[in-house]
Parts: C-alpha cells; structure tokens; sequence
C-alpha cells in the first residue's frame, strides 16, 4: 500500500465538510428565522395601523372624513405580499410563512372593508380590485395577470388591490369566495368595484374598466 | 424542494467543500515544510542532466529560452541540451543554429512528429543520469536546476522533480487571469506532492531520472498532454514524484480568449483521456492518494462546472423568459424600475455560505501560491480577473472537451 495514503484523514475531512454543513444549515435556518421575524413584525405594525384607523373611524364617524388617515398604504401592503411571496419560495412553505399569509390576507381583508366605508362614506372616488389566483398549478395567466395588476397599481396610486391565494385554508376568504361565487377552473379571477371577471385581462381592459367605474362614482 | 437536480447540486456542492477542505488539511499538516530558498545552494556533487528543447515554430522565443538555459547556475561541464527542431515551418531553424557551435549544445532537425517524437529522439542520445524538457516558450529561473537536483540528492527514491511554473510577463487581463492560476496551481502542486498524487509533470523543466524513461519507455502521444500521460504512468508504476516550488520557470502563456480556449481544451481533452486510459487504477488504494483523490477530484469539478454552468443558462433563460412575457404582456406599458435594495431579499439559503466558502479557500490558495513564488506583493488585481475570466470561458472549453472525446475529435495543439 502506497505510504502516503491513509483513510484516517479521508474520514476526518468527511467530517469537516459535514460540520461544515450542519454550520451552513443552521445559519440559513438562523437568518431565515430573523426574516419570519421581520415580516411578524411588518404585519403587527400593519395591522395596529388599520385597527387605529377603524378606532379613529369610528370616533369621528361622519363628523370629519379629513381627519381619517388614509389607513394602511396599499404600498406597504404590496410590499408585505412581495416579501411573503419571495419567503415562501425561498425559506420553503413553511407552517409559519403559510401562517404568516394567512394573517396577511386576513389584514388584506379588514383594510377592504374599512377603506371601502371610509370612501363611501367621504364620497371619495375609488377603484378596488380583489384579485384570486392560485399556486397549487401552474397557471400562467395567473402569473400574466400578477404583472398586469402590478404595472396597474404602479401607473394608478389610488387603485387598491388585494390579491388572495385561491387554495388558503382561510374561512374569511373562503366566504368572499362564495359571495362571488369563484370556481378554481375560473382563475385568475378579478372583482373590480363587485362585478366579478374571469380568466386574463390585459392592462387596456383593465384601464377603460376603471375608468368607466370611476365615472359612475362621480354620477352617483 | 428536494428534486432531483437540488440533490445533484448539494451533492456536487459537498464534494467541492470535501476537495478544497482536503487541501486545506494538507496545508496545515505540512506547512511547516514548505521552504521557500532565496539565495544560491551548492550540492555536494552535481550530476550531470541533459535538457532537451523542442521546438516548433517558435522563432519568438526560442533564443531566450536556450539562453536562460545557459544562463543557470551549474557547472557547464554536467549541462547538455539538446534543441530539436520538430519541423518547423518559420524562421527557428535559421535562429538555433546561431548556437550550433557551442560546447554543451547539440542541434537536431527532424520532420514534425509531435512534441513527444523530438523528446524520444533527444531520450535516445541522452547519456546523463538525468533528464528534462523545456518548451521553447519558457525561460528557466537561474537557481532552478540547482534547487531541484538538491531534491534528488535529498532523497534517493525521488524519480522525477517538477517546478514552479510562474507566467511570464503578463500583459493584458486574460493573461493576468492565468497568472493568478498558476499561482494557485503551484500551490495546489505541493499539496499534491505532499499527498504524493502529482497528475502532471510540466512540460518546462520538470527533470526526470533517466531511469524512469529506461524502466517505463519513452514518452507517448498522451493525446497532445505527454507530460500529463508520463505522470500518470509514473503513478501507476508507484514512482515518487516531488515539487520543487522554489524552481521557478516563466512560460509565456495565450493572450487571447481563442488561443487560451485552445490550450485549454487539449489540456482538458488530454485530461480526459488519459484517464480515460488509466481508469483501472481509479479508487485502487494501491495507487494511493492519486487514485483515490486526485483523478475522481478532478473528475468531480470537470462535472461540477459543467453542471452549474447548465444551471445557470437555465436559470438565465428563465429570468429572460419571464421578461420576455412580461414584455408581451404589457406590451408598451412595460416600463423598467429601478430596483431599490432590500437586505430581506438577500439569499441566506446554505448553499451560499457554502459557496462563499469554497471562494475564500480558492482566493487563500491563490494568495499563497503568490507567496510560494515570491511575488513582491500580498494582493494582486489579477485575482479579481481570475474568477471572471475562467468562470465564463472554462464551461466551455470543458464541455467541448467532453463533446470531444464522445466524437473522437482530437484538439489542435495551437
């Protein structure tokens, strides 16, 4: 046997690199967790905002719309769906980050219903959509309508819109699923202003819809 | 998310760690024994040592080389060199006749036949104990034959002593590039030889003892990498092989992205099929660390690189692809945004850490590959063209390599 060859050390390195490992997996698990952190903490200071806002809101009831701050910035919002998008395919579906989309599109939900009162009640023009989609199949248009929707918010600030995962095990979006009767064949699917529309629709649809809701507001 | 091909990649990211980690170990454990000699050695007797040039078509450089040879630090009488000219075509024929006069030199012409064909004519006049080659593309450090036959008189069983191959002169980035690698290969060269797993015995001025050649045969064709092919036979007959790192030679290397392709794919083909043709010495620990890491090592990153640099053309095509949607879905309201920078969305996968390290033990190695050769200065910028350069360029001479060897197309030499 050659005198420079021993296994002894081929096992050792083999250790070395496996410590090595677990050292890399425990880091990624580290920073992983700080970042669940971060988006727990986003969402709490989200949702103190619409609670403050539904307190002020109900304070002040109609004596003064001014007063009202305008709620949650639907760019925080979005942000926060960015980010919970970006954790899920990379710190892989954990129970906290499908835990923490819950929580979002519960959130999602109470800023609807509050900012929809608030501009009813202030007689202030706006267009909200609320857009399903799905991540369980590959749905392309989904994916197509996803960059429209965000063009669409970039090109129009005042457009709000909340999107909601098609297969969340939520029973509040479960029931918006069912007052607008939304069958997963549909997807992607959009309520704009409560008139549901279905399969892909491209940014121009989506303008002259707007607008056209918007005029109807100013006649009302 | 354990699909195949992340299984493919972690395993292939394990056995990197695995390589660079085992090198790493090597160096702690002998580094203690790396001597760098600055001044001049004397030896208690010098044997005398034959050196052969062959040449083709090498009318730049040939009359540096054969003076850089005249020029070492050796008593005249033990020095013969041998300059054949392999059938060139321009103007080194005229050129190394200037030298045909001269005591220690012998001229030899013959039809072109390979680098190994001049070598194996000069072997066949050769009567000193001891012999090597030097490309004509390469200039010798005066010290160098000195410092490598005191590694003979050291040790009786050393059968051949390869140098430190240093690129000379280095003029633009891609050949910056390559000095930052062949610093790191002399490096990786002594953690070979401590391993006792050397894989190649450089062309310039790597001395054998003729024995070798008496007990082994003359050189082959090795497919265009006779030095690669001499090594590999010398391991397989269990003949010790050393590195001089304080022998320096300075090789002019290719200045462009073709020729260095070039170089590179018959190197890499060479690589290939030689041991293609020793792999029944792989995994035998009879062969010892050569066997057992140095060839499956260097298996394992011609497939690392291959296979990462198919991950990213797929995961480049994707990121196209999904513009190009983008693009048709929006259609002229597609408007470019300015990224801002968000700490969140940095990759903290384990991967990362893993790579970065790997990163950090190859920069180590380039860093005291300098120090080994003596460079002026700790940090050189080449090491910043180092890892875009052969990152970009040597997936591609790799795969055509493989692509080769499946057709049986055998690579130019330039």
């Amino acid at each position: 046997m050659n005198d420079n060859f021993n296994w002894r050390k081929y096992l050792v390195v083999f250790f070395i690199t496996l410590g090595l490992f677990i050292t890399a997996i425990y880091l990624s698990d580290y920073f992983g967790n700080k970042k669940i952190d971060q988006l727990k903490s986003i969402q709490d200071k989200i949702s103190i905002d619409i609670l403050s806002s539904e307190t002020q809101f109900s304070l002040l009831s109609e004596l003064s719309c001014k007063n009202v701050s305008g709620s949650v910035l639907s760019g925080e919002l979005e942000e926060l769906g960015r980010k919970l998008d970006w954790g899920q395919n990379n710190l892989g579906a954990t129970d906290e980050v499908s835990y923490l989309k819950k929580y979002y599109s519960l959130l999602e939900i109470k800023d609807y219903l509050l900012m929809k009162k608030i501009f009813s009640s202030c007689g202030t023009k706006s267009a909200f959509i609320l857009y399903f989609y799905t991540t369980k199949e590959n749905c392309s248009k989904c994916e197509n309508e996803s960059l429209v929707l965000s063009s669409l918010r970039d090109k129009h600030p005042e457009l709000r819109v909340y999107s909601f995962d098609y297969s969340i095990d939520l029973s509040a979006v479960k029931s918006l699923l069912q007052i607008y009767k939304i069958k997963d064949t549909e997807l992607p699917a959009l309520i704009l202003n409560d008139n549901l529309l279905t399969g892909f629709h491209n940014i121009d649809d989506l303008e002259t819809l707007i607008q056209k809701s918007l005029r109807v507001q100013v006649k009302k | 998310m354990f699909s195949i091909s992340n299984i493919i990649f972690y395993v292939l990211v394990f056995v990197s760690v695995y390589v660079q980690v085992f090198f790493f170990v090597t160096f702690l454990e002998n580094r203690k024994k790396i001597v760098t000699r600055n001044g001049k050695i004397k030896l208690t007797n010098y044997p005398s040592v034959t050196i052969a040039v062959p040449c083709w078509n090498e009318e730049n450089t040939v009359e540096k080389t054969i003076l850089s040879i005249l020029d070492l630090n050796y008593p005249k009488d033990k020095l013969k060199i041998f300059i054949i000219d392999d059938g060139s075509t321009d103007n080194t024929w005229n050129i190394i006749q200037k030298f045909s006069n001269h005591p220690n030199i012998k001229i030899l012409q013959k039809e072109n036949g390979g680098k190994y064909a001049a070598l194996n004519l000069a072997l066949k006049q050769t009567e000193t104990d001891f012999f090597g080659g030097l490309d004509a593309d390469s200039v010798v450090h005066p010290e160098s034959l000195v410092r490598i036959m005191s590694y003979f008189e050291k040790d009786g069983s050393i059968m051949a002593v390869a140098p430190s191959v240093v690129v000379n002169n280095p003029q633009n980035m891609i050949q910056n590039a390559q000095k930052a690698e062949y610093n790191m290969g002399v490096y990786l060269k002594k953690m070979l030889c401590f391993l006792g797993a050397i894989n190649v015995t450089p062309g310039p001025m790597t001395i054998f003892k003729k024995k070798v050649f008496d007990d082994l045969g003359g050189y082959r064709y090795g497919h265009n990498t006779e030095d690669m092919e001499i090594a590999y036979r010398m391991q397989k007959n269990r003949y010790k092989i050393e590195h001089c790192n304080d022998a320096y030679v300075y090789t002019d290397t290719p200045g462009t992205f073709k020729k260095l392709y070039k170089q590179r794919l018959r190197w890499i083909y060479g690589f290939i099929n030689n041991t293609i043709d020793y792999k029944n010495v792989l995994f035998r620990k009879e062969y010892g660390n050569f066997a057992v890491f140095t060839l499956p090592m260097s298996i394992v990153s011609i497939i690392s690189v291959s296979y990462l640099f198919g991950r990213i053309v797929y995961n480049l095509g994707n990121f196209l692809y999904s513009k190009i949607i983008l693009l048709y879905t929006l259609g002229w309201h597609f408007t470019f945004k300015t990224p801002h920078f968000d700490l969140f969305f940095l990759n903290e996968q384990s991967f990362v850490f893993l790579i970065v390290f790997i990163y950090f033990l190859v920069v180590f190695s380039i860093l005291f590959g300098r120090k080994m050769t003596r460079e002026k200065t700790f940090f050189s910028p080449n090491i910043l063209y180092f890892f875009p350069v052969f990152g970009m360029i040597a997936p591609f001479w790799l795969l055509k390599a493989i692509y080769n060897t499946i057709i049986q197309r055998r690579p130019a030499w330039r």
